[in-house]
């Protein structure tokens, strides 16, 4: 045996090696043999870590000598909705400053809910000769400043990707510090940015850039200078217009028709800001060949809506306001039988009463018409165990499926049961279901169906449901492959969390926040399991300060192989062996 | 339920948890509640913070979360929400608002600023003496009747509606152009549909 391995150079292996890219692949690569590992290690060009505090800067570098791409991710999900606090953490600079000096070649930094300083812009921008890729998504804590020291330094940049960020916006005066000879650009998303970019400015820069093929405007571009953007790059794949709203004006109309039927390569269009539907018409010619559209921020209502999907026959991705209504939504499912993904989102999330006729029903006939469809994200008013039992049964592929009821705890509003056995039949039906999102009332029964069938979950987001720690305890021991779980307002305490502690060094990470999990168990669990980071968030104060059988605000549990962080503020505690003597 | 009871049995929970405290002792779980809402000091107001903490203190299994004040509810991104109200503020920070009307069977058409009317009437007044022209009597079953032209308008959804239908406020939102209708078209529209 020992004769075959070293029979094989190093060279040959390696090059093999370099035929394979997944993550999971390479780890599995790694773990074969000692003399695999080495090899491995000094030609992986591309890391992803889903946590950043699970591992630490010089622990990857000193692994991975070689790497050109690295993706990061910070905060936890629920960041999204404002349930982390400011100041919580996510800071990407220690890592780029250990990267400038270990990775001159770097040429790929994607990162995710992470804090951004335009000091981080301004290293990458000096330190990486080659740098070629920038997605910032979901980021913050950096203005335009830092996009221009980007802009100005960094020759051979490809891709320059803000998505869903948000940023100190000085002035729009950024994006001419692209320099006349800079001509590489193949991807700008910059439509999180509020302020004006110079016009001519950006017409230059698309005109010089022949590899261009994604393009997301800001809402600040306005409709009538689409026409020229479009028309010095006929050859986007990728669109997203800035607002499209205008007096309605022949010319205009016509100059945007034109320019938009001469973009052939046109697959994914996005923008529409106050969308006015006078102007829909100019997109019809490149419907047909259409597979992404995102609609959310189009306030425009049901009919006109629903004669741009039926005209979207390639349509695999929608994203979409619940103004589509249950009429649009079946039209979607006659006519665009390549559906992947869709997403409805609510154009009035605060109001109590319906605004729209918006129901179960439009999810029912899209999963009933459209074959291929796996990804669901919806926002509705109302739901009955027999839709999602129907959907379910319909769509046996679904791999993501996160519902919400605008009303925490709505029941099945005919039956007026609970939605445990609709949610039961998803997860019986549905083998492949990657991630799941809940919605409505809820009881433990829900828990034990997941618990019992969700054997391939890894992202599980529960709020408003449960009724006790049976139900956490389901998931925990039921769920194979799980890595990710957030909770909120759950009446969850102690017990299955205990019961389940070597399970969490198995996760990713588990979120709980406004249940009922006490400061004591929190520092058990710090103690006892090494590789764990407990981490308690409490906006009350110490939690030593209280006494230990009180819940804990807001707690997060990652694993870990770096420690303990030592970048907290002030409102999280981290428990482990030390702490628990300093918090005493 | 059968359920709390086979879950200690069949897990044997006692025996193979972690626990708090020194084997034998018990932990009361009502003491974690009251604790939480004996020791809480105020916080400071920040609005959605302060009513959504007072829901996570209550005990399980009371009344629903209080409505629309609830932290992170719905769960929706705050860039989607911004972007949803964003062009209604702006078109009522403007101080004018002129809009084209134009008129059936006239040459040419006319501006006019709707922020300098206060409501219907002195609109309907303003356009008559523009245009040199009789608006009958509004009711909203029969729309203008006793004269031969109906104001109507063209709202943001590119439909053309009435004028009168809906209060003052939001029809200068939703209004982008004027058009007196003439003859059978404007009987037409005002014929109680």
């Amino acid at each position: 045996m020992l004769r075959m391995a070293s029979s094989f150079p190093e060279e040959v292996l390696e090059h093999v090696f370099s035929f394979i890219y997944d993550d999971k692949d390479r780890n599995a690569i790694s773990m074969v043999c000692k003399s695999w590992y080495e090899i491995e290690r000094w030609c992986r060009r591309r890391i992803f870590v889903g946590n950043c505090y699970a591992v630490s800067p010089p622990m990857v570098i000193r692994r991975f000598p070689e790497v050109r791409s690295v993706e990061l991710k910070g905060k936890p999900h629920f960041a999204d909705f404002n349930l982390v606090p400011e100041g919580w953490g996510g800071y990407v600079y220690p890592w780029i400053a250990a990267m400038a000096t270990a990775y001159p070649w770097l040429e790929e930094i994607r990162l995710k809910r992470m804090v951004v300083t335009d000091e981080a812009l301004e290293l990458i921008a000096k330190s990486f000769k080659n740098f070629k890729v920038l997605v910032l998504s979901s980021c913050e804590g950096f203005s335009t400043d830092g996009l221009a020291a980007i802009a100005a330094n960094c020759r051979n940049l490809k891709e320059l990707d803000l998505r869903e960020s948000e940023v100190d916006d000085l002035s729009g005066h950024w994006l001419s510090h692209f320099p006349d000879s800079y001509t590489s650009l193949v991807s700008l998303n910059i439509s999180c940015l509020g302020s004006e970019v110079s016009f001519s400015a950006l017409e230059r820069l698309v005109g010089r850039c022949p590899n261009l093929r994604t393009l997301r405007l800001n809402r600040a571009v306005p409709l009538d200078r689409l026409a020229n953007i479009l028309c010095r790059a006929p050859q986007l794949v990728e669109l997203g217009t800035g607002t499209y709203s205008a007096e309605l004006q022949p010319d205009v109309f016509s100059s945007l028709a034109g320019a938009f039927s001469g973009c052939k390569e046109l697959r994914s269009l996005s923008g529409f800001w106050d969308a006015v539907p006078g102007y829909l018409p100019a997109i019809y010619p490149i419907c047909p060949s259409l597979t992404s559209l995102n609609l959310s921020y189009a306030t425009i209502q049901s009919t006109d809506l629903t004669k741009l999907v039926s005209q979207c026959q390639s349509l695999q991705r929608l994203w979409v306001l619940d103004y589509i209504e249950d009429i649009g939504l079946e039209a979607l499912a006659a006519f665009c039988k390549d559906l992947r993904e869709l997403r409805v989102f609510p154009s009035e999330p605060f109001a109590q009463e319906p605004n729209v006729s918006l129901t179960e029903q439009g999810l029912v006939s899209v999963s009933e018409g459209c074959p291929k469809l796996h990804s669901v994200l919806y926002f509705c008013r109302q739901m009955t165990n027999d839709a999602l039992a129907t959907i379910a049964r319909n769509r046996p592929n679904m791999t993501r499926f996160r519902l919400c009821i605008i009303e925490p705890r709505a029941p099945d509003y005919i039956t007026l049961q609970p939605l445990d056995d609709g949610f039961g039949a998803i997860v019986e039906h549905c083998k492949d279901l990657q991630r799941l999102s809940m919605a409505g009332l809820l009881t433990d029964r829900v828990f034990e169906h997941i618990g019992n069938h969700a054997k391939k979950l890894e992202m599980l987001s529960v709020a408003f449901a449960g009724d006790s720690d049976l139900g956490l305890h389901h998931v925990l021991s039921g769920c194979e492959n799980l890595r990710k779980l957030e909770i909120r307002d759950c009446p969850f305490g102690d017990k299955a969390l205990l019961v389940n502690a070597a399970k969490l060094e198995t996760m990713r990470s588990l979120w709980m926040s406004s249940c009922s999990v006490s400061f004591g168990a929190c520092k058990l669990l710090g103690q006892k399991i090494p590789r764990l980071n407990v981490e308690v968030m409490d906006e009350r104060g110490p939690p030593g300060s209280r006494p230990e059988s009180c819940p804990v605000e807001k707690l997060y549990i990652y694993r870990t192989v770096a420690g303990p962080r030592f970048d907290m503020p002030g409102f999280v505690w981290t428990m482990d062996e030390d702490s628990a003597l300093r918090l005493s | 339920m059968e359920g709390v009871v086979a879950y200690e049995n069949d897990l044997n929970l006692k025996a193979t948890e972690l626990r708090l405290g020194l084997p034998g002792t018990e932990r009361n779980q009502e003491q974690a509640v009251s604790c939480a809402r004996n020791n809480k000091r105020p916080l400071p107001e920040t609005g959605d913070q302060n009513g959504g903490a007072k829901a996570k203190s209550d005990a399980p299994n009371t009344p629903p979360a209080p409505k629309a004040h609830t932290v992170g509810w719905p769960p929706i991104r705050s860039y989607r929400k911004n972007s949803l109200q964003q062009p209604k503020q702006t078109a009522a920070e403007s101080s004018v608002m002129y809009v084209k009307v134009s008129m059936d069977g006239a040459p040419y058409l006319r501006k006019i600023d709707l922020k300098v009317y206060q409501g219907y009437p002195e609109l309907l007044k303003a356009l008559e003496n523009m245009f040199k022209f009789t608006i009958g009597e509004y009711s909203e079953r029969e729309g203008y009747k006793g004269s031969e032209y109906a104001p109507t308008y063209e709202d943001k959804d590119g439909d053309w509606m009435l004028v009168g239908d809906v209060p003052w406020e939001m029809f200068m939102s939703s209004c982008k152009r004027l058009r007196i209708m003439k003859g059978s078209e404007a009987r037409g529209l005002g014929c109680g549909v």
